[in-house]
């Protein structure tokens, strides 16, 4: 049990409600009046708690995007969040800093907290690096006088001296994160929290970045960060807290929680399945049954390991006798980029496969392609598979069909901690030799 | 565990206190509750910023920058000076037409800029909203600021109007002040609630220029309030501004008799918009970052 006066940040049953679609429109005057008018107890008690039904109708289109979260951070601990996307962690963090309400439960701050859910909230492109240095300052909480104490600091820092008087519109985009970011790392709190930041600027600025975050956990403050980057959740954190689906699924030494993540044991999110022949997508010939995504394991998930293979699995029905049949796939990265085209042809598979264009009888069938481990760099990819006939016939192609997220877990870049750039990342051939000893 | 449940999001950043000595308490608020005054005094710089960065961006883009807070008043002044007092012969209480309507003008421009900018200012500033703690109610009162800025470029047009037209301001004078306050509290009571109304029903964006054209008219600027029957004096006084314009106009020009109780009456109401708008605006304050 720890002591009361150790703890940093106290949570318990934390929860947040949404309706779907909340944050995506709102209303205009005349519905909400309409509805209004036909129950008005209602519409007006609603509208006023932010909890519209208008044109939905139905009280079940609410999600909770945290539920029942309790935890205790000691003072001086560097927690991550991690957990994948939509699963609470922003949710969590914006109840936290105070910017949204919660829906149920409770929470303490002990100590002044600053947070920095975006870098540059609050900046002008109009006004110069110095008024926005102020501006923002003064938004994320510090007194005039500690910013004119910092502000050589942070120039320095973000290394936009000779363009201080500048309007920031005519900053590089590199310049201007940076100048963002510095005036977040002066922030000097008791409790930060911190979202998604990290990943700011060039190479070189995010190893400061992250050698500042660093000196800011080894001075003892408490700081909650969220971040894709495991990498760099190993290296800050003594302490995860990993969310799926709005709830604490791990809390515990970093390593483990790390772990327990991509391995996605409990996940599903892997599989798309259409139980009625009738109504799943494809032709008269052929149409799918399930598409799935594997680990080496058989595990089925969308959560990979970036030093191991991934399995898609197809399984569709062949409904017209004698077809000749082919299956293909294109793999694309967040930006909807192509990174690869592939299919069963003979030409381009390892092994060939014995069903590639010949004749099938109906019945339902299964192929699988193996993508390697240390071939795609971490982040979001998707899978968009296709079946199709007479070895050129797309017959049914099924857009980014499942998204699967490449988490680093550290295998491949044992050496570096920062963010690694590329679509793919593939261990080369390297050597260095000495040629002469004196220039 | 020690739960300090009237602590509700009190006491943050409030200075350098001692180290852990300040606890903020995260709940659901429940209910009706009302401003946060400790949370926003903490937070008064912003409010200075808020304006400060208003203030910077307007006349960072614009060639005429503040010239035009006095050219404005100054061109409709000259229009309604030829139409109403020149062809129109509407009367202007014994004073020069138009000293008269600049006067009025004076008055409604901080009226109509706090109304406008107050109205919009949370919408405009949804990604403070959604990212950033602090108290919301800053935001509509940074945005009504800067008219006061406006304001004294303003006046120094009239003042040489009064020049110009040789009258001497009286001791009246000193409760210009007043009006001023009178003028820009009465923009921020609507502006309570419209901000609020608008991060909902961003309706408030077609209504608000043709609200504030109809209050125009509504309001004696170019003309008198002596040329209104008396039996409409209450219903007329129940727009605000009537009786600061009469106010302005009694303290600027001496013009007209102390306007007691029109003044009473948009005082009345003013703090009935106000409370209520104070009102609104915390209850639904909570919601912000969610429905902006």
């Amino acid at each position: 049990m720890i002591k009361d006066q150790q703890i940093a940040i106290l949570a318990e049953g934390l929860g947040k409600r949404y309706r779907l679609g909340q944050r995506a429109r709102y209303m205009t005057l005349r519905e909400s009046l309409s509805k209004a008018l036909t129950a008005p107890l209602r519409a007006m008690h609603l509208a006023d708690r932010g909890e519209s039904d208008i044109g939905q109708g139905m009280r079940d289109d609410h999600i909770w995007a945290v539920k029942d979260v309790s935890f205790t951070v000691k003072r001086g601990e560097v927690v991550g969040i991690i957990g994948p996307n939509g699963s609470g962690k922003s949710t969590l963090l914006r109840i936290l800093s105070r910017v949204t309400q919660p829906t149920e439960g409770f929470a303490e701050m002990r100590g002044n907290v600053r947070s920095l859910l975006e870098v540059g909230t609050g900046f002008h492109p109009e006004l110069t690096g110095r008024d926005n240095i102020h501006l923002n300052g003064a938004i994320l909480g510090m007194k005039r006088r500690e910013v004119l104490k910092k502000f050589d600091d942070i120039v320095a820092f973000a290394g936009v001296e000779r363009f201080i008087d500048t309007p920031v519109k005519h900053y590089s985009s590199g310049m201007y994160v940076r100048l963002a970011f510095a005036v977040g790392a002066y922030l000097d709190p008791e409790i930060l929290i911190v979202d998604e930041v990290l990943a700011v600027g060039d190479y070189d600025f995010q190893l400061k970045c992250f050698g500042k975050m660093n000196e800011i956990a080894n001075e003892g403050r408490t700081i909650l960060v969220v971040s894709h980057n495991m990498a760099s959740i190993i290296n800050l954190c003594s302490r995860a807290i990993l969310l799926r689906q709005g709830k604490i699924v791990k809390d515990g030494p970093v390593s483990e929680v790390i772990a327990e993540y991509v391995s996605g044991s409990m996940t599903g999110g892997g599989e798309v399945i259409w139980p009625d022949v009738a109504t799943a997508p494809g032709t008269e010939t052929v149409r799918f049954h399930s598409v799935r995504l594997l680990t080496e394991e058989g595990v089925c998930t969308s959560e990979h390991d970036i030093s191991k293979d991934i399995v898609l699995q197809m399984r569709w029905w062949n409904l017209k006798e004698g077809a000749k049949i082919y299956s293909a796939l294109h793999l694309k990265d967040h930006q909807g980029i192509t990174v690869l085209a592939a299919s069963n042809m003979p030409s381009t598979v390892i092994k060939p496969d014995r069903w590639w264009n010949s004749n099938h009888p109906c019945g339902l069938y299964e192929s699988t392609c193996r993508i390697p481990g240390n071939f795609l760099n971490e982040g979001m990819y998707s899978i968009t598979p296709i079946i199709g006939t007479n070895a050129s016939h797309t017959e049914v192609l099924l857009e980014k069909a499942l998204g699967f997220r490449v988490h680093d877990s550290g295998e491949m870049r044992k050496e570096y901690g920062g963010v690694w750039d590329g679509v793919v990342r593939i261990r080369l051939d390297w050597e260095t030799k000495p040629l002469q000893e004196e220039p | 565990m020690a739960l300090h449940g009237k602590q509700l999001g009190a006491g943050d950043s409030s200075g350098e206190t001692q180290a852990y000595a300040r606890r903020v308490s995260i709940r659901p608020i429940q209910g009706w509750h009302f401003l946060e005054w400790r949370e926003i005094w903490a937070h008064r710089e912003l409010l200075w910023v808020f304006a400060w960065r208003e203030i910077k961006v307007r006349y960072k883009q614009t060639l005429l920058g503040i010239v035009w807070a006095m050219l404005q008043p100054f061109l409709t002044m000259i229009v309604f000076s030829v139409v109403f007092g020149h062809f129109g012969k509407i009367p202007s209480d014994g004073v020069p037409y138009p000293l008269f309507t600049f006067a009025a003008l004076l008055a409604w421009q901080v009226f109509a800029f706090g109304l406008t900018q107050s109205s919009s200012s949370l919408v405009a500033n949804q990604q403070l909203l959604t990212k950033i703690y602090f108290p919301r109610i800053i935001i509509p009162i940074a945005a009504v600021l800067p008219g006061f800025l406006d304001f004294a470029f303003a006046s120094l047009v009239f003042i040489g109007l009064m020049v110009y037209y040789g009258v001497v301001p009286t001791m009246t004078i000193v409760m210009l002040p007043v009006f001023v306050l009178l003028a820009a509290i009465a923009a921020l009571s609507i502006g309570l609630w419209l901000s609020a109304i608008n991060v909902r029903y961003r309706d408030v964006r077609h209504l608000l220029p043709f609200l504030t054209q109809l209050w125009f008219y509504g309001t004696p600027i170019a003309y008198s309030t002596s040329i209104v029957p008396e039996r409409w004096h209450l219903l007329f006084g129940l727009n605000p501004m009537v009786g600061v314009v009469d106010g302005f106009r009694w303290a600027l020009l001496g013009a007209g008799p102390f306007p007691f109780r029109l003044l009473l009456l948009s005082l009345l109401v003013t703090g009935g918009l106000l409370l209520g708008g104070l009102v609104y605006f915390t209850h639904s304050e909570g919601s912000f970052a969610d429905t902006v």
